[in-house]
């Protein structure tokens, strides 16, 4: 039990940052425009925020939250890119997206050795600070839980889910966003700019995957590597799919892979986990999602013209 | 639709505007592209231009850099003629490297015919693991994008346990040496190119080049994998066996990936590795196939030009050029050939302005 509750929060840390760029997948791929790119531009956030607060960690204790916002500038800037390849010059967005994957990774390393003349950023000091919440991390059990020593971007994630919902379901701009994922032509027809509406799905899902590769590189790394990110981009795409397109159902898939990867760390410690060997916790996320792939083909839960090119002639 | 002529047209364009960009990084970044190209030039010819020197080295490692490329190209390549997207050939790729080192660890054979054995398990492997995601998009039409990707990471951390736990590994890196028997290296090839890793890997890789040549281009199977490509719907009203097609073409794309996994694990090493992330081979074949236009010629020449950007890469960095400049570029290049549609459009505006001058100064 006492394994377990020192357990909760190590997931938390790593849901975080699958929950927020499954978010950002949600935006994108609801506009219709799938993003595979989201693993290559956590690397560019990861990047950009490691850097930053690199630089900034003498001058100032709030680095690493301006660090956080250079990785949502840049993760926005980035995704632009995919946004013009698909929507503009009606790009295969399967391409685009690896075409972005692997420039993340020449971009990051690239600009790591121009910077610091080495292959990673310099490490930094503290990167985000834990925070605890006063009078309610006294309370037993729940306090030490979700209150005391927490890494902020979880209450993000949490917050960024209900706020997606809000968006995605309760505003007409999430209506007019999922009718371009459903039916751009129908969409259109009313008077909705496809274009303007896909730009902004795709970028929503640059700003979110850049925060998520923020939050990443600062909570669980000392500086970026080439293999800060390690696939979890793709873990965050499995989770979207896993949770249906849905920002509760990304909850709670980005909580249930945080966890697989939190027991990676204590299985050595819980007996009936013990003779795991760690790579067979590493796949779980992926052979699930690949499960679920199977499991809801044939029944329609993504976004219908999801990775269509628009054709305005098409009916 | 484009006109025949595009087919080279766009590549041609997109590998200028890629080195165009990656000169003009290098610029913004105080280098000197000049070091980049002549790098490039020494890292496929073995000629220094600068020291005016010569070395046969650079040659075999610039053609042991692009023969796994080519393969995963050709895996690339192949799945993309019958209309799948096969991310999935870096795992094709790792199961491959598990077929070959099972092989090469585990069988016992006469020289020679070992490392036949060793090259067809892991094609058996290979093929094995695009078997899955082909058959799932067939049966159950499973989108093979998210499938292959699941799977490549499936593959990576597969490998690793593979390495540790079944094939024995003393530092937890690399297996045991393999047996001579199960190599595709010689003496006399690494002799040749001044005691590079060159090894006889590049018999099968010309082989599967030709094969996937004769397949698609000769054979009425590959007429029938081409019709599928073009529409599936057609294809299916004249009779052809779509799904049947599509699980071959994923079997045949994984064994040319597997292919490659061999051709790395027994050629230009000697053992078994486990790796701490996806080495991009997978990656390459895809921007090798895009640029190749998916045709076998294509494919070879642009793993050629692939494998001349890895092999210059620790070049360049002894130049104080950062190496990654060659994923900038590559990644660049697969950028420009996704978006075809505009190039398309800048190359019509430009014939379109030629001729409008061709014809008032005609009328001048």
């Amino acid at each position: 039990m006492s394994i377990l509750l020192t357990m909760i929060p190590i997931a938390f840390v790593y849901a975080s940052p699958i929950i927020i760029a499954a978010l950002g997948g949600l935006f994108s791929e609801r506009s219709g425009i799938v993003n595979i790119a989201l693993e290559g531009i956590m690397m560019v956030g990861g990047f950009a925020a490691a850097a930053v607060t690199v630089v900034l960690e003498p001058l100032t204790p709030a680095a690493g939250y301006i660090g956080i916002l250079a990785g949502v500038a840049a993760g926005m800037v980035f995704s632009l890119i995919h946004a013009f390849a698909s929507v503009n010059l009606k790009a295969d967005q399967v391409i685009s997206g690896t075409a972005l994957n692997i420039l993340a990774g020449g971009l990051t390393v690239y600009l790591c050795q121009v910077f610091f003349n080495q292959q990673r950023t310099k490490a930094f000091r503290v990167g985000l600070v834990k925070l605890s919440v006063p009078g309610l991390s006294d309370i037993p059990v729940i306090g030490p839980l979700f209150f005391k020593d927490v890494s902020p971007p979880f209450y993000a994630a949490i917050l960024l889910v209900v706020l997606a919902w809000f968006v995605v379901y309760k505003t007409p701009f999430g209506l007019r966003l999922r009718a371009c994922g459903e039916h751009p032509q129908a969409a259109a027809s009313m008077g909705i700019k496809v274009a303007k509406m896909r730009y902004a799905g795709v970028v929503i899902s640059g700003a979110l995957a850049g925060l998520a590769g923020a939050a990443m590189v600062l909570t669980q790394d000392i500086q970026y590597t080439l293999a800060s990110v390690h696939g979890t981009g793709f873990i965050a795409l499995g989770c979207l799919i896993f949770g249906k397109w849905n920002p509760f159902g990304v909850l709670g898939a980005g909580l249930f892979f945080g966890f697989a990867q939190a027991s990676s760390i204590y299985a050595k410690d819980i007996p009936f986990l013990q003779a795991v060997p760690l790579e067979v916790f590493y796949m779980l996320p992926y052979v699930l999602t690949a499960i679920a792939l199977v499991v809801f083909s044939g029944k329609s839960v993504g976004p219908k013209a999801a990775g269509e090119i628009y054709d305005t002639g098409k009916r | 639709m484009a006109k025949k002529g595009s087919a080279l047209v766009i590549p041609l364009v997109s590998i200028t505007l890629g080195f165009a960009l990656g000169a003009v990084v290098l610029l913004a970044t105080g280098r000197n592209p000049a070091a980049m190209f002549l790098a490039l030039f020494q890292g496929f010819s073995g000629v220094n231009v600068s020291a005016g020197s010569f070395n046969p080295r650079y040659i075999g490692e610039f053609i042991i850099q692009s023969m796994p490329i080519i393969l995963t190209g050709l895996s690339v390549g192949f799945a993309f003629r019958v209309g799948l997207f096969n991310i999935g050939a870096e795992g094709q790729f790792l199961a491959g490297s598990m077929g070959a080192i099972a092989a090469a660890l585990w069988v016992k054979a006469p020289p020679g015919i070992h490392v036949v054995l060793v090259l067809l398990a892991a094609m058996a492997a290979g093929g094995l693991w695009g078997a899955i995601p082909g058959y799932l998009k067939a049966r159950f039409n499973v989108h093979e994008v998210v499938m292959t990707i699941m799977m490549n990471y499936v593959a990576l951390n597969l490998n690793n346990l593979l390495i540790v736990d079944v094939f024995g590994s003393a530092d937890r890196i690399k297996t045991a040496m393999f047996p001579a028997s199960a190599l595709l290296r010689d003496p006399a090839l690494s002799a040749l190119t001044n005691g590079s890793r060159l090894n006889w890997g590049f018999v099968p890789v010309l082989l599967a080049v030709v094969a996937f040549w004769f397949v698609i281009d000769k054979t009425a199977f590959g007429y029938s994998l081409r019709a599928v490509g073009f529409n599936k719907d057609a294809a299916e009203y004249a009779g052809m066996k779509v799904n049947r097609n599509i699980v071959l073409s994923m079997i045949i794309a994984g064994a040319f990936a597997g292919l490659a996994g061999a051709v790395l694990t027994v050629g230009t090493f000697n053992y078994g590795r486990a790796l701490p992330a996806m080495e991009g081979y997978g990656m390459d074949g895809i921007a090798v196939a895009l640029v190749g236009g998916n045709a076998a010629i294509g494919i070879f020449l642009s793993g050629l030009l692939f494998g001349m950007l890895k092999a210059a890469q620790p070049l360049m960095q002894s130049q104080g050029i950062p190496k990654d400049i060659a994923s900038i570029i590559q990644a660049s290049i697969v950028l420009f050939v996704a978006m075809k549609h505009g190039i398309d459009f800048l190359i019509r505006k430009i014939g379109a302005r030629k001729r409008a001058e061709e014809v008032s100064e005609a009328l001048i």
